[in-house]
């Protein structure tokens, strides 16, 4: 049974979309539009949308901020989108992205639990670095070198690397401090007055290179324990990341035997990384046109990008086609060891209801796809079990975070 | 009751807020009717109750470290909190009209992500927002978040305050017809440059372009939870609202004064800042049925364990041998060091003082602990028929010890609804208080009027702020 996701934008993934869009173009910042977009969704039973973020302004390019007019800028904080979202929506996980490199870990943590509390166990977490030097700017607190992923020099490569082991401690920060309650930590105790029992909170007391955390948290345990964690990769680095951090890990495949090779590359990370968690779900993300002929898919799609003045590029796959041409490629994919896709609509207004109306239908006919929500969780619809609380497993014995190797332990009594 | 008042001029309106029960003994949880501290559930209904009353906002504290009691973690309040904005925005999902407020450090936040954050909301929320700036000086809840440490207690208002004038710049980043969007033309934004901004300021050295266009309150309503030299400067010069803990009537009217006062230096009129003091309540068909309740959750509050607990608070010792019911103890408070019996709370400003009250009144009194505790600590502010506190919420209004009150109910869920139910239409009939909504904003509802330019406000607060460092601070924690 595979797992299908969208990637929600106001208008949609071709930069072009709003200019042929009906919507508002203020849609983006209106919670009326997203709530839409959501339900739509919702329709077409998807295990989860993500939204996208980043600290700064929209840009053409990854570098630094442009000065281009003529595209869609300014957005909402996700977690936000995603929390007002959460009470006007069932059974549909719901995902933003949030910051492993500018945001407050424990503000991290504290965000996603309540996501999950508003959401009744339907919220996760897209942990995303931020690397461009005009976002440092925005914070003030520490700078970063200018740096092209076109043109990688030894040193930005460094950087690279430090921003993602930084981020492994983000998640790892926020998994314990997530655990730091246990389920049962409230007892409302008449007899001895007593609202907690204080051996079932635990200070997470992490110390690492970048940051350190008290805790516990703020808040209780969450209703999924572990809100699922799905990280977006494109290369080694960042597959190690998700192997030793995520549940489950976004990629971008050009095509079937890409698929393969890079479902075989994940699970070597998994292996040098040891990971510990259940093997990570591989989703793979394209960015889709769909129209009834696979000539009108293109069609629009050249529409846009001559609005946009160029052709659309992306780091995922861009396929423009029909409805069941889609799904025998998905179909294939599923046979390289993708378990499921995150699919980025080229124009909202017509692609999402695409996919919710044309797609899952075909999936659900070749009996690849729910016929309704079957878990009430995002943990449920991905199959994922609701894990012990990681101090409970340890017992008294080690209240301390595992170190990332190589890093030294503090007070491991 | 409004003998005071001049019958001639249009009564002031009473402004009203609800305050999601914090993180302290006054909360009760023993009760049977104590609901979910955690569930969203919780949170909607007061929300809603609220919003039925007509309310101007919800109001949300935040306390960014689990309270600590000689160095262990503090078990008999109520504890578990969500994260502000993430509930706040949730909540925006379940009402229409009613405010939005939620508190958030100016110490452990950025202005950067913090203006995100708000503005995020506004827009969510059709323009209900609101952000209480506090400060939290303490190492002890810096030990959760990168930036760490302790702040110099003399910097904490600068920082405050330059925070805040930052937050309102980046509000101001955008052009109000910036966001252009003619798909015609292809034009969505007017200029390549919206969104710049850049402060370089003593706290603050910033720069770029802001990611949140203009919010439909373009800047949300800024509230300030201070209560020293330093607060209320900060009040004055940069919030729209100050919540006090000024709730009797005439501390409330010297607090109203000594602030208003303070406002004409920042080139602002009196009604510019709206003073809401906290305020708990206890109603009953009678009054004896009303003291009777009030005497009834006021035992509730303080559990043999916690009266010995908010002794210790002003002692600074440990008095865990002491029988609650038993007279007070023979030694006197541990003046010798920094209290360190109850970390996260807000302790006594003058712990020496306060004990020889105390034991004076027991003394005079024979007060167990348990009766002296329940005695001099946290008493509700109102307490009679429903009549008697619609009189006096009116009459602290128009004779200007407050302009409204943020209430405190001390159960959740259902703690407000007796006072929507009996106090609200009272407060009607008297024409003091909306019957219906007259505005889609906070702003509104509070009778702001349009949003005061950055520029405006930094030139108006040109002259450096006075810090002090001796009286109580304000901090992320509940207030009063």
């Amino acid at each position: 049974m595979s797992h299908l996701a969208v990637a929600l934008d106001p208008f949609g993934w071709h930069p072009a979309a709003w200019r042929r869009s009906t919507f508002d173009p203020t849609a983006g910042l209106r919670a009326d539009h997203w709530v839409r977009l959501a339900r739509q969704a919702q329709s077409g039973l998807l295990d989860f949308v993500t939204f996208e973020d980043a600290p700064g302004l929209q840009s053409s390019r990854y570098e630094a901020v442009d000065t281009r007019t003529d595209q869609v800028r300014g957005r909402l904080d996700a977690v936000l989108v995603a929390a007002r979202l959460a009470p006007l929506t069932q059974g549909l996980g719901l995902v933003p992205t949030a910051s492993t490199t500018f945001a407050e870990p424990f503000h991290v943590s504290t965000a996603i639990a309540t996501l999950d509390f508003v959401s009744d166990g339907r919220a996760g977490w897209r942990p995303q670095v931020h690397g461009r030097a005009e976002d440092a700017r925005l914070f003030g607190l520490r700078s970063l070198p200018p740096w092209s992923p076109s043109a990688l020099t030894p040193e930005t490569q460094a950087v690279i690397r430090s921003l993602f082991a930084e981020a492994q401690d983000v998640v790892e920060v926020v998994r314990w401090l997530w655990d730091s309650w246990e389920d049962d930590a409230v007892i409302r105790d008449p007899g001895t007055g007593r609202f907690l029992d204080r051996d079932r909170l635990h200070h997470v007391d992490f110390t690492g290179e970048y940051f350190s955390v008290k805790g516990p948290s703020i808040t209780p345990r969450p209703p999924q324990g572990q809100p699922p964690v799905i990280a977006l990769a494109h290369a080694r680095v960042p597959y190690e990341f998700a192997a030793r951090s995520a549940d489950v890990v976004l990629v971008t495949p050009a095509d079937t035997e890409d698929a393969a090779r890079i479902v075989a590359e994940v699970r070597a990370a998994e292996a040098d990384v040891g990971r510990s968690l259940p093997p990570l779900l591989v989703f793979a993300d394209l960015l889709t046109f769909l129209d009834t002929d696979s000539g009108t898919a293109e069609a629009r799609r050249a529409e846009l990008d001559e609005l946009d003045g160029q052709p659309l590029s992306s780091d995922a796959a861009i396929r423009a086609t029909t409805a069941t041409q889609l799904a025998e490629e998905l179909e294939a994919w599923e046979r390289t060891g993708i378990a499921g896709f995150r699919l980025r609509p080229g124009e909202v207004a017509v692609d999402l209801s695409r996919i919710t109306d044309q797609l899952v239908p075909l999936l659900q006919s070749r009996g690849t796809f729910r016929r309704s929500y079957t878990g009430s969780t995002l943990r449920e619809q991905l199959g994922l079990t609701r894990p012990a609380n990681r101090y409970v497993v340890l017992g008294g014995a080690a209240r301390t975070p595992s170190p990332r190797p190589g890093q030294t332990p503090e007070d491991p009594s | 009751m409004t003998a005071t008042a001049t019958r001639q001029q249009p009564r002031k309106q009473v402004h009203l807020a609800a305050h999601f029960p914090g993180v302290n003994n006054h909360t009760v949880w023993s009760d049977p009717q104590a609901g979910s501290q955690i569930a969203f559930s919780s949170f909607a209904h007061l929300a809603r109750t609220a919003e039925r009353g007509r309310f101007d906002f919800f109001f949300l504290a935040e306390g960014l470290r689990v309270r600590e009691h000689h160095g262990r973690l503090h078990e008999l309040d109520v504890a578990g909190r969500p994260n502000t904005t993430a509930v706040l925005a949730a909540l925006a999902s379940v009402t229409d009209r009613i405010g939005l407020a939620g508190t958030l450090s100016t110490t452990f936040n950025e202005p950067y992500e913090l203006a995100r954050q708000i503005a995020s909301l506004d827009h969510l929320s059709g323009g209900r927002a609101a952000w209480n700036a506090v400060t939290s000086p303490d190492a002890f809840t810096g030990a959760n978040f990168r930036r760490g440490g302790y702040l110099d207690p003399s910097l904490r208002y600068s920082r405050a305050r330059e925070f805040a004038l930052t937050v309102r710049e980046l509000w101001d980043s955008w052009a109000a017809d910036d966001l252009v969007g003619d798909r015609g033309t292809g034009r969505f934004l007017r200029r390549g440059e919206a969104g710049s901004f850049a402060h370089a300021g003593d706290q603050f050295d910033i720069a770029g372009r802001f990611a949140v266009p203009p919010s439909p309150q373009r800047h949300p309503v800024v509230l300030q939870a201070g209560d020293s030299e330093g607060g209320r400067e900060f009040a004055a010069a940069a919030a729209d609202v100050a919540f006090t803990r000024h709730s009797g009537f005439e501390d409330g009217q010297a607090y109203y004064v000594d602030v208003k006062r303070r406002l004409a230096r920042y080139g602002r009129a009196p009604e510019d800042l709206k003073i809401l003091p906290g305020a708990t309540f206890a109603l009953g068909d009678t009054e004896a049925e009303a003291q009777e309740l009030a005497a009834h959750v006021r035992r509730q509050q303080v559990s043999p364990a916690t009266a010995i607990l908010l002794l210790e608070l002003v002692w600074n010792r440990d008095l865990s041998g002491y029988d609650p019911d038993g007279p007070l103890p023979q030694v006197d408070p541990d003046l010798s060091g920094e209290p360190t019996v109850l970390r996260g709370r807000v302790g006594p400003t003058d712990p020496a003082a306060t004990a020889r009250k105390w034991r004076a009144l027991a003394e005079e009194r024979q007060l167990s602990i348990r009766d002296l505790v329940i005695e001099v600590t946290g008493r509700q502010s109102f307490i009679g028929t429903p009549a008697h506190v619609a009189a006096e919420i009116d009459r602290y209004v128009q004779n200007d010890a407050a302009d409204g009150f943020i209430l405190v109910p001390h159960l959740i869920p259902g703690g407000l609804d007796p006072f929507v139910d009996q106090v609200i239409p009272l407060l009607q009939e008297r024409g003091v208080f909306r019957a219906e909504y007259t505005s889609d904003t906070l702003r509104g509802h509070l009778g702001l009027g349009p949003a005061r330019p950055a520029t405006a406000w930094a030139a108006a607060s040109a002259h450096p702020p006075r810090d002090r460092t001796d009286a109580p601070a304000a901090t992320a924690t509940d207030s009063p």
